[in-house]
């Protein structure tokens, strides 16, 4: 996470700006307290103790209905954890997704933007167009794609029309996973496509005028110019699709609850099919410490990459 | 990180100069990719709504046509007339605006102050916090739901009726525990570390104390920042579905998301349930169409770039 | 100026959403745990599934009112939930602690509930629930905790005419279709290319729709869920042979295209514009079809696949929480609900098998020889109750899962003996839920 970063840039840049403050004063002590105050304590009853107590009912057998009380059952959730094919097939799933996801929507998103990024009459409506996905809810996405992927639904019509025979979308284990990357993609690009335009709107264009001068093709722009424009919002971009792939759930509660054959089955929706369909608190909060730590890896690794690019700069 | 001092005045978008267009065949080329695009992410949402006007016979009848896309056929608001008897939309409606709204602007409070207390004043361990706020982004909402539910659950609440355990079945429940994001905390923190320091410092020696530095000269330089994360709170506290779910109990308290779990019967009527969905996402889509510029620009001067 | 403006508007937004909070709770309060007094009249908080099903909650509300009318001791206060997400909201609920007086309850998970100790026996009722079909008794370690309006009887619906064309027996309750004779009317059809399935089991719906409406197969051919007599162990039941055989036919009906892999959005409609000849569906379905076909139409035992038809039993019926500050008004409840007259309207309403036979004779059509009689029959003769023990929901979810791997391709030996497993290790860590 380069966003850690940031905090090392504060205090080289506050001592630029003022030497003199260097020492915190009582004044200033009490005015951070103060201000940072709500907000920690908010953090810390709805977020902190809740994933403290997740990581305290993982080594339990806590039933969500049961007339006896918890048990410390050491490890015992994690080997059956380990032993459980869904598992496994749920962490594949998850990790597929979200090698697909990353790439393939930051590259979409970086094509809407530079296809938006223009002065011509018009652009405001396919920005707005692009967007609309966004603004919709996941639930209601997911009910009208579900609608449109079935068997004999629009998009198998459509398709049709072409002179092509649609699969069953949700129904095959081989097209179902992908059927839910695409419509995640389509409902969450739009967003990234704005951060893009954000970043490409911080390129001169001076820039690419001098290019253009020195015979430089549209390619040439874009990979000597508008790229090396690009690194950090490529990091933020990176950072953020990771993340939401990672909790990938809503699509798969609504359209497959993580079916057929487990092939759509991802690590949050199995652990809150296991929490509440299952009823079985503590294994499920066994699978979503794992989860913790799967993701937390990812970011550091990322955070590791992401550094070192900046180190190299 | 940005390090360029980004001027006070954030550049309004002009979406250009970009890349200059060359001859004609790229640039018709590009239409019609633009195009394409457009209906690739339109026309879902053009479906749906279409849809809701129509009887079921006539939606499924459509689907290999293009009359799928049009308002042609047998239109009717007998559809929206069936929802409103089986849902009372106005209170879901009024909810929803209720949460919405509270979230966005305490969420706006609390973490624009936070922000400002990570970003310009000094103070130890403020690298720790910012790191474990951070870090906290990574946990999925569900994940820790069932814990929460047991916790909100003990959480004792002091209002009009005295003191009471337990906040299942409030609109607090809905609010409260989604007021403080690490995510806004960053978006305002980033925003925050781009105004120039010699503010603080000017204001300083005159006299001010940090609160004031924050009302009078932070927040009114944040504009951008504060609707972009207004923005991005309001949508999931619309949004809302699984949560309320497990929290609330009184039909009275219930937001829209939940309302469509009441067209998931025995006998579904794709027509009533496209239009439900049309009434609970129209409302954001206008309300985004209206202020799409200002919008999308705020999101892009905000900062939000790593 | 503006930036007064904006601070006004932030002030006046949080001072409004402060108060209607505030509001809220009051009014939110009250509304769930019971009872709370006023003027001598203790409120009794009753939760039901059918938020959004118009009519069945129009029948409920109905025998609230009644039931408010008739006396000034205790106050009915309804809630309805929407079913697709009623027992997530009630589970959460019960493990909060938070549970209202009375309730509904989908059948088989009244003994998980009874176990839990969510919910209080139905006391002197004996007499009147003797009368009630014995499918819609919630019972558990031999007390009742649930009665229900209304069963469901699950059906073959098809055509008088579409049989006749393709030559195909038309079944009865005393000679059902076999497995070899089904396969081979399945034949038939799917061979003339008349329509685009022979058959559909509705295998697009989620839930509890799978166990309550393919295990009752499985029984059929010989294997069960869990083994019945002492509800330790689903070996040998679920992975026996019988529940392999059961396995490899339901495969079938997918490889040899007799029915969509996962159904379209909507099977009845699917069947009434003909493009399905045979349905798999409740009784519920009965008068549109009669209304589309009239007397063409027919309701068929579901297929024997040894064993003799079976259909689930067991739909949803209503109990008493532990948590309930007024459990004798709620017991009081209880009794005013069970009248006939109710029994006859909810299942009037939702086009459902009156429980009792009083109950019947009040609802055109299930009067004896009336034409829904045969629901009914079919209630009475084929219905099995979904294993009584508090393992249930976990065996529902497992079930669940296998079933649709096998539709799927998964190897139904290998399937079945997880599902084995994993009921086995559930039943076990809760120490058999002695």
């Amino acid at each position: 996470m380069t966003v850690i970063d940031a905090a090392s840039h504060t205090p080289a840049a506050q001592t630029s700006v003022n030497p003199t403050r260097r020492k915190t004063d009582g004044h200033t002590r009490v005015a951070a307290t103060l201000m940072l105050l709500p907000a920690a304590v908010l953090m810390l009853t709805f977020l902190i103790i809740p994933i403290g107590l997740t990581f305290v009912l993982a080594f339990t057998n806590a039933r969500l209905i049961s007339p006896e009380p918890a048990t410390f059952v050491g490890v015992d959730n994690f080997l059956r954890l380990f032993d459980n094919a869904t598992f496994w097939k749920s962490l594949t799933n998850t990790v597929l997704f979200a090698v697909v996801v990353v790439p393939v929507q930051s590259a979409v998103a970086l094509g809407l933007a530079v296809l938006i990024n223009t002065r011509m009459r018009g652009i405001n409506f396919f920005r707005t167009v692009y967007f609309l996905p966004v603004v919709t809810s996941m639930v209601v996405v997911s009910m009208l794609w579900m609608f449109m992927y079935q068997p004999d639904g629009l998009i198998n019509s459509v398709l049709a029309k072409v002179g092509i025979q649609g699969p069953d979308w949700l129904g095959d284990p081989q097209w179902a996973l992908l059927s839910i990357i695409l419509l995640s993609i389509w409902q969450a690009c739009g967003f990234h496509m704005i951060i893009w335009l954000s970043g490409l709107q911080t390129i001169p264009g001076e820039l690419y005028e001098a290019a253009a001068l020195d015979g430089a093709s549209r390619w040439r722009q874009f990979t000597n110019v508008t790229w090396p424009g690009l690194r950090q919002t490529a990091v933020f971009i990176l950072i953020t699709i990771t993340i939401a792939a990672f909790s990938l759930f809503t699509q798969v509660n609504i359209m497959t609850q993580g079916g057929p054959l487990d092939s759509t089955s991802t690590v949050v929706y199995m652990a809150v099919r296991t929490g509440f369909q299952q009823q079985q608190t503590g294994y499920a909060s066994a699978i979503s410490l794992v989860f913790f730590v799967i993701v937390l890896a990812v970011s550091l690794v990322q955070r590791y990459f992401t550094r070192d690019k900046e180190a190299k700069r | 990180m940005t390090v360029t001092a980004r001027p006070i005045k954030t550049r309004q978008l002009e979406f250009g100069p970009g890349m200059p267009s060359k001859g004609v065949v790229p640039r018709v080329l590009g239409m019609l990719l633009r195009i394409l695009l457009g209906l690739v992410f339109g026309l879902p949402l053009v479906f749906m709504i279409v849809s809701s006007f129509k009887p079921d016979l006539q939606i499924f009848a459509d689907l290999g046509t293009p009359s799928a896309f049009l308002p042609v056929g047998e239109l009717s608001f007998e559809n929206y007339l069936g929802v409103f008897d089986r849902v009372p939309f106005a209170t879901f409606l009024m909810n929803s605006v209720l949460i919405s709204v509270a979230t966005v602007v305490l969420g706006i409070i609390v973490n624009s102050m936070a922000a400002f207390a990570l970003s310009r004043l000094h103070f130890r361990g403020q690298k720790l916090i910012l790191g474990v706020i951070l870090a906290t982004l990574i946990v999925p909402f569900e994940t820790m739901a069932l814990p929460l539910l047991w916790w909100v659950n003990q959480l004792p609440w002091l209002d009009a009726n005295g003191l009471s355990q337990g906040w299942l079945d409030t609109y607090q429940v809905q609010i409260v525990p989604f007021i403080a994001n690490a995510f806004s905390i960053f978006l305002f923190y980033q925003y925050f570390d781009s105004i120039p320091k010699e503010l603080d410092e000017a204001a300083r020696v005159d006299g001010a104390n940090w609160f004031r530095i924050y009302r009078s000269i932070v927040i009114p330089l944040a504009g951008p920042a504060i609707a972009t994360v207004a923005i991005l709170t309001f949508l999931p506290a619309w949004n809302q579905y699984l949560w309320p779910l497990m929290v609330v109990q009184s039909e009275e308290l219930r937001p829209v998301m939940v309302g469509i779990d009441y067209f998931k019967q025995l006998n579904v009527s794709w027509g009533q349930i496209m239009a439900y969905a049309s009434i609970i996402t129209v409302p954001v889509l206008m309300l985004f169409i209206a202020f799409q510029k200002a919008f999308i620009n705020s999101i892009a001067s905000s900062g939000v770039k790593g | 100026m503006l930036n007064r403006i904006v601070k006004l508007a932030i002030v006046t937004a949080v001072t409004a959403s402060l108060t209607l909070t505030f509001a809220g709770c009051t009014k939110g309060g009250s509304a769930t745990n019971g009872p709370s007094e006023e003027g001598g009249i203790s409120t009794l908080s009753m939760w039901t599934h059918n938020a959004g099903n118009t009519d069945e909650l129009n029948a409920i509300e109905q025998v609230v009112s009644d039931y408010n009318a008739s006396q000034t001791k205790y106050k009915v206060e309804l809630q309805a939930f929407p079913q697709d997400s009623y027992n997530q909201s009630v589970v959460a609920a019960a493990s909060a602690k938070k549970l209202p007086c009375i309730l509904d309850i989908d059948g088989p998970n009244v003994p998980n509930w009874a176990w839990a100790g969510y919910l209080a026996p139905i006391e002197g009722m004996d007499d009147t629930l003797s009368k009630f079909l014995p499918t819609v008794l919630g019972k558990w370690s031999d007390k009742t905790y649930s009665y229900g309006y209304y069963d469901v009887a699950l059906n073959l619906a098809t055509r008088t005419t579409t049989l006749e064309k393709y030559d195909i027996r038309i079944p009865s309750m005393d000679k059902p279709w076999t497995k070899d004779e089904f396969t081979a009317a399945l034949k038939k059809v799917k061979d003339s290319g008349d329509f685009q399935y022979p058959l559909d089991l509705q295998t697009g719906n989620t839930g509890e729709w799978w166990p309550y409406a393919y295990s009752p197969f499985l029984q059929s051919a010989g294997g069960d869920l869990i083994n019945r007599s002492d509800f330790k162990s689903a070996d040998s039941v679920l992975n026996g042979p019988e529940a392999v055989a059961w396995g490899e036919w339901f495969r079938s009906l997918v490889t040899e295209e007799y029915m969509p892999l996962k159904s379209g959005a909507d099977p009845a409609k699917d069947f009434l514009n003909g493009k399905t000849a045979i349905l798999y569906t409740g009784s519920w379905s009965a008068a549109d079809a009669r209304e589309k076909f009239g007397d063409d139409v027919l309701f068929v035992p579901p297929v024997d696949l040894g064993k003799g038809p079976k259909i689930g039993g067991g739909s949803w019926q209503w109990g008493i929480s532990t948590q309930c500050g007024a459990a004798e008004g709620a017991q009081d409840y209880m009794k005013f609900a069970a009248a006939d007259k109710y029994v006859a309207s909810v299942s009037k309403a939702t086009g459902t098998i009156p429980a009792t036979d009083a109950g019947a004779d009040m609802v055109p059509g299930y009067e004896a020889g009336g034409e829904n009689d045969i629901f009914r029959q079919f209630s009475k003769k084929y219905a099995l109750l979904r294993p009584e023990t508090p393992g249930y929901p976990f065996i529902a979810t497992e079930f669940t899962k296998i079933a649709q791997d096998i539709l799927n391709g998964a190897d139904p030996k290998t399937a079945l003996d997880t599902a084995v497993k994993n009921i086995d290790a559930n039943q076990e860590s809760n120490n058999f839920f002695e």
